[in-house]
């Protein structure tokens, strides 16, 4: 999972099987086949096909043209993308690394032993991961509330006047607040996943050598999950960059905070749905599937070379 | 509960299958060995102030949906109202506009039985080719569905709806179901799964006691998948019973919603000129919405535990 590997082409053709291996290679296909069906339907086809809108443009004269690369330079000129990528990048810059922080925290110290009612914690802190986006966003959305929330509960009772979670200014953080809420549970449960198996033989080891805790966890914890790590951070990032469902929700709230080009992904549905400008949009998401890939695949090179 | 499963025991549970029973047996070797720290309070109550994160907003949940949108104005909102209103909000809710949340509750469930049922099914007969048998094509395959991750799923939304409504299916329960066929997650985790649980032996004797595949497949390889079954269905249920952006760009017409879809509609309905406001029933069907999988997370954890400790083995 944590290797991508070399293109089918790469494959040597073997030279003709003996009959036996033959019949084993048909079904195998059996098996496999219904999968790879409708991968290529829902995976395949629409990246081929938006690659193919991507090269024209629907105008009311002259109808569909051949563009070439026209809608990729406009793109690249498009202040409204430009902003949308940067919000998105300040969200990930900011809130992945304090999620997966609180994730790691958290499972190093279940892993540790040393809680009281360990599968309680366990449980309570993965519930989030249940319950869907929508309604993560609406139940946030009513406690930011500075009237009838309980952020205004909190000014009432306290006397104090806190800041309106839903204002421009805050917006992005309040939705952070609401991915972390959501994904802390699941990311602290793959970390947690994966030290369960470090061979115990290592923690005794060092043991004898008088190691501490703290030593024990940047020595032989971290680096035995380096693997989880990565791919959480992957994952993260595309989560990140994908953002839509939590502003989208939460737009109703805060009109003037959450524009219909918020999120670069945001930006597609809205010139998709509302503008039908299916042949921009699709370029726009490509760009964002080859800047997501791209960034996705230099945290595994560096996340792997690191220490190894 | 159950401690997940080490590196050293088998990832499944041998024959017949009832991890429940063998989860205990298991636990044994695994109890935490390094001098037996000790039970650190500090620890503890630095870990629940996470717990009270998490928990906090649904125990406002579950104390606002007993609340009257009247109520909703002017209590606190970590406190119950005056009038206790929890059946009055869930009979609404169930009659509210001829009964609609009925049927986004029967919807979702049919996206679920149909879409999170068969990526499972999808999932469990590739993985189990992946594992088991020696195909041409094989590592492309493997490649290709992995690479597949990482492209941002909605990205391809768009292109999805186009080709789709060329193909008439938008705006049917299709276009919601057919996507959720594939779960590159799900295979990867069934690979893994009947790589460990299913000895080739095993494959092998059922074969020269002449069972054709399907039938060395179904009686042989099927119960010994089950902790790894369930995992992938519970993941694939939550993928399908939360999915939001897919419904939303393909389906118009209401009668197709499911649930998320619909308390999203209700919500902003607040908004709209001579809309009814219905924050009550908007968050009474959220509790509504939420309890089935928190119940089933909760009651199947010792499976969906082992497989996802099976899964992050081979990482």
């Amino acid at each position: 999972m944590t290797t991508l590997q070399p293109p089918a082409a790469a494959e040597p053709r073997p030279a003709p099987p003996p009959a036996r291996r033959d019949r084993r290679s048909w079904t195998g296909w059996g098996f496999i086949g219904p999968f790879v069906a409708v991968f290529a339907l829902v995976f395949l086809a629409p990246i081929a096909y938006s690659i193919y809108l991507s090269l024209f443009r629907d105008q009311l004269i002259g109808g569909t043209t051949f563009v070439g690369v026209d809608n990729y330079t406009q793109a690249l000129k498009d202040d409204q993308f430009w902003a949308a990528l940067g919000r998105v990048s300040l969200f990930l810059a900011v809130q992945v690394p304090i999620m997966l922080g609180i994730a790691l925290l958290v499972a190093l110290v279940l892993d540790s032993g040393r809680l009281y009612g360990k599968s309680f914690f366990r449980i309570t802190i993965f519930l989030p991961y249940a319950v869907p986006a929508v309604v993560a966003t609406l139940m946030w959305g009513f406690m930011y509330g500075t009237k009838y929330g309980l952020v205004g509960d909190i000014n009432e009772a306290f006397g104090v006047s806190l800041p309106d979670p839903l204002s421009p200014d805050l917006v992005l953080a309040s939705i952070g607040n609401i991915v972390t809420w959501e994904f802390v549970g699941y990311n602290m449960l793959i970390f947690y996943s994966a030290l369960r198996v470090i061979p115990h033989s290592l923690y005794e080891a060092a043991e004898i050598d008088g190691a501490g805790q703290i030593r024990v966890i940047t020595a032989i914890k971290l680096p035995a999950i380096r693997g989880a790590l990565v791919i959480a951070t992957i994952f993260s990032i595309i989560g990140s960059f994908q953002l839509f469902n939590e502003p989208n929700i939460l737009r109703p709230l805060a009109r003037n905070a959450i524009t219909t080009d918020y999120t670069p992904n945001y930006y597609t549905y809205s010139l998709s749905f509302n503008g039908q400008q299916h042949n921009y949009s699709a370029t726009v998401a490509i760009i964002m599937g080859v800047i997501t890939m791209v960034i996705a695949y230099v945290v595994q090179l560096r996340g792997m070379r690191k220490g190894a | 509960m159950s401690s997940p499963l080490t590196t050293d025991s088998p990832a499944t549970p041998a024959k017949t299958s009832s991890p429940a029973r063998n989860a205990p047996r298991l636990r044994g070797p695994r109890r935490h060995t390094p001098g037996k720290p000790r039970r650190s309070l500090l620890l503890t109550v630095l870990t629940s102030l996470v717990v009270l994160y998490t928990v906090v907003p649904l125990i406002w949940l579950a104390i606002n949906a007993t609340k009257t949108q009247a109520g909703l104005a002017d209590s606190n909102g970590l406190w119950f109202s005056s009038d206790f209103a929890l059946w009055d909000n869930i009979r609404d809710t169930f009659t509210y506009d001829d009964g609609v949340f009925t049927r986004w509750l029967l919807n979702t469930l049919l996206y679920v039985v149909l879409g999170a049922g068969g990526a499972t099914f999808l999932a469990i007969l590739g993985g189990y080719a992946l594992a088991k048998f020696d195909f041409p094509g094989k590592r492309g395959i493997f490649a290709v569905v992995i690479g597949a991750v990482a492209v941002p799923g909605t990205a391809l939304a768009v292109p999805t709806f186009l080709m789709f409504s060329k193909m008439g299916l938008t705006d049917t329960p299709w276009a919601v179901i057919i996507p959720s066929l594939v779960s590159p997650f799900g295979l990867y985790l069934m690979w893994v799964f009947a790589s460990e649980a299913i000895p080739t032996e095993l494959l092998e004797a059922a074969r020269i006691d002449g069972a054709g595949e399907a039938r060395t497949f179904f009686t042989v390889a099927l119960p010994l998948l089950a902790p790894g079954i369930v995992t992938v269905l519970l993941f694939t249920t939550v993928a399908t019973w939360n999915n939001y952006f897919l419904p939303l760009i393909m389906l118009k017409d209401s009668d197709w919603y499911p649930l998320t879809l619909g308390l999203s509609v209700w919500n902003s309905q607040a908004e709209t000129i001579g809309g009814d406001v219905i924050f009550n029933l908007v968050i009474t069907g959220s509790l509504l919405t939420i309890l089935p999988l928190i119940a089933a997370f909760l009651l199947l954890q010792k499976y969906w535990q082992s497989g996802l400790a099976a899964g992050s083995v081979k990482e």
